[in-house]
């Protein structure tokens, strides 16, 4: 009974590689990753927006997949857990969350992975947090990265797993953002 | 989620006239519109994507105030300068609301127009007069707990949840807008929000078509800032209450959200036992403030609640001036 609409060309650079697509005006950044491009890295947990399993980033900008439509980004740039790292060379982030058993069953993981490399670009950005003391000094700390963090669920509640994954590499990068790979 | 029809528009007239039509919608970051589209509550036909439009600068005003397109993230907004700096209060709301994730796509414009959470106007099994006009309220023999306890009506009891709305009420922020016609208009945000009355379901004073430009904020009030919100858990929920303050001795303001159906605040209320100990001024501002209210069983605590952040938040000022 659903009555068609047109269907819409779009252009993603995904993880480095433009994509162009032709898709109905309902799809999500989400269905259209796992679905059409079949990356299925980027996993659909609530689809609401309740859990962040479906963070990536977008023009180096974390958000969630599952409530913004492809049709909206058309042009732009996005990049799953899939260009983060690859098992030869892995992100930073991909290594420590292994040495610090960060990953548990792993379903919220890439999202967990994209929304840190987001947080740490935020926090270098001087973005403040609800937690962060003097808006004109924002400074890392394991206290803000709960908090700036705290839109990833994580069940097996790895939480301080991935706190002590996250410090560490914002501790080796010596408090400058780590430059986002397939950008 | 129901087929639409999707446009880019280029210009703010263009997007005010494409959305003239029965069931046309503007999406902006679609946080909170696609999550209700998923749910079949919103049902939009044709949805007019502003994202294009030039609306995501701040600028100064030439009174010394900041203008605020409608565009512009939550993010970018807690984030800039003068907010900081000058409407701090801004920023502490800004980020006491959602998840990082969600504040980097949602919008100026779009947090003013996000609709209730209460749960009966989710649950589409149950009746709900903001959902469907004429259904029934579930939520006023239901549960109660998170509404609101002032300016409710017997059709809804559905409080508004932005935390950004409650600090730009307390800092006498304005909304701009433009209709298909070319003309604008600049409402304070009482006269944007409508009481429930017998029609929850129209929430603003915005006509059909009519895009949010901006928000526009005086010139800084200075002052001590402060957000305070009280809520089941620490981080990524909504208020159960919140207090906005601007201090600054006498002439304090206090705006108050979680309560209403709008940001809440009643300035005749806010010289009340000026400069009297944090809890004694607390309870003569609330009473002055909440005298109306008409709380369930299950959510009178919040007129408690209220009054003793407010205090926390007049002691938390007092030694932040000593």
């Amino acid at each position: 009974m659903t009555p068609s609409t047109p269907q819409l060309p779009v252009t993603l650079r995904v993880n480095g590689v433009p994509r162009t697509l032709t898709l109905d005006p309902r799809v999500t950044l989400l269905d259209t990753l796992r679905e059409h491009l079949h990356l299925t890295g980027t996993k659909k947990g609530c689809d609401h927006g309740q859990c962040g399993a479906c963070t990536v980033l977008v023009d180096g900008t974390r958000l969630l997949s599952c409530l913004t439509l492809a049709v909206m980004h058309d042009g732009q740039a996005v990049t799953t857990v899939e260009g983060l790292g690859t098992p030869d060379a892995l992100h930073p982030l991909q290594d420590a969350f292994i040495r610090h058993d960060g990953y548990q069953c792993g379903y919220c993981t890439p999202g967990q992975l994209c929304s840190s490399v987001g947080t740490l670009d935020e926090i270098a950005r001087g973005v403040p947090s609800h937690v962060t003391a003097d808006l004109d000094d924002v400074s890392f700390s394991a206290e803000e990265l709960r908090e700036r963090l705290s839109g990833n669920i994580c069940r097996c509640a790895a939480y301080p797993n991935i706190i002590a994954a996250v410090s560490e590499v914002h501790a080796a990068q010596n408090g400058t953002a780590q430059p986002e790979k397939g950008q | 989620m129901r087929a639409f029809t999707y446009e880019r528009a280029l210009t703010p007239q263009a997007a005010a006239g494409a959305t003239l039509a029965e069931g046309a919608k503007f999406i902006a970051g679609g946080t909170n519109l696609l999550d209700l589209m998923k749910l079949d509550i919103e049902r939009p036909a044709h949805l007019v994507d502003i994202n294009r439009l030039e609306l995501n600068a701040v600028t100064d005003t030439a009174d010394g105030g900041l203008h605020v397109g409608a565009l512009v993230t939550n993010t970018d907004l807690a984030s800039h300068p003068r907010v900081k700096a000058d409407y701090a209060v801004l920023s502490r709301a800004i980020v006491a609301g959602a998840s990082g994730q969600i504040r980097n796509k949602a919008t100026t414009g779009g947090n003013l127009l996000q609709r209730a959470r209460c749960p009966y106007f989710y649950d589409t099994n149950l009746p709900c007069n903001k959902r469907e006009p004429g259904s029934g309220c579930a939520a006023l023999t239901g549960l109660s707990r998170p509404l609101a306890v002032i300016g409710t009506s017997d059709a809804c009891i559905a409080q508004h949840p932005s935390d950004m709305a409650v600090a730009l009420r307390v800092l006498d922020a304005t909304v701009n807008t433009l209709k298909a016609d070319g003309t604008g208009r600049t409402l304070a945000l009482d006269d944007f929000y409508r009481l429930p009355g017998d029609t929850p379901h129209l929430e603003t004073t915005l006509e059909a078509g009519e895009l949010i430009t901006g928000v526009t904020l005086p010139p800084p009030p200075g002052g001590t800032h402060v957000y305070r919100k009280v809520r089941d858990r620490a981080s990524y929920a909504f208020a159960l209450v919140s207090v906005a303050a601007v201090l600054n001795g006498r002439d304090s303001r206090f705006a108050f959200g979680g309560v209403a159906p709008r940001p809440w605040r009643v300035e005749e209320a806010e010289t009340a036992r000026a400069g009297a100990e944090p809890d004694a001024r607390a309870r003569a501002v609330i009473d002055a403030a909440f005298a109306d209210a008409r709380p369930t069983e299950q959510n009178a605590f919040k007129i408690p609640l209220l009054r003793r952040t407010l205090s926390a938040v007049l002691a938390q000022a007092s030694g932040e001036e000593k």
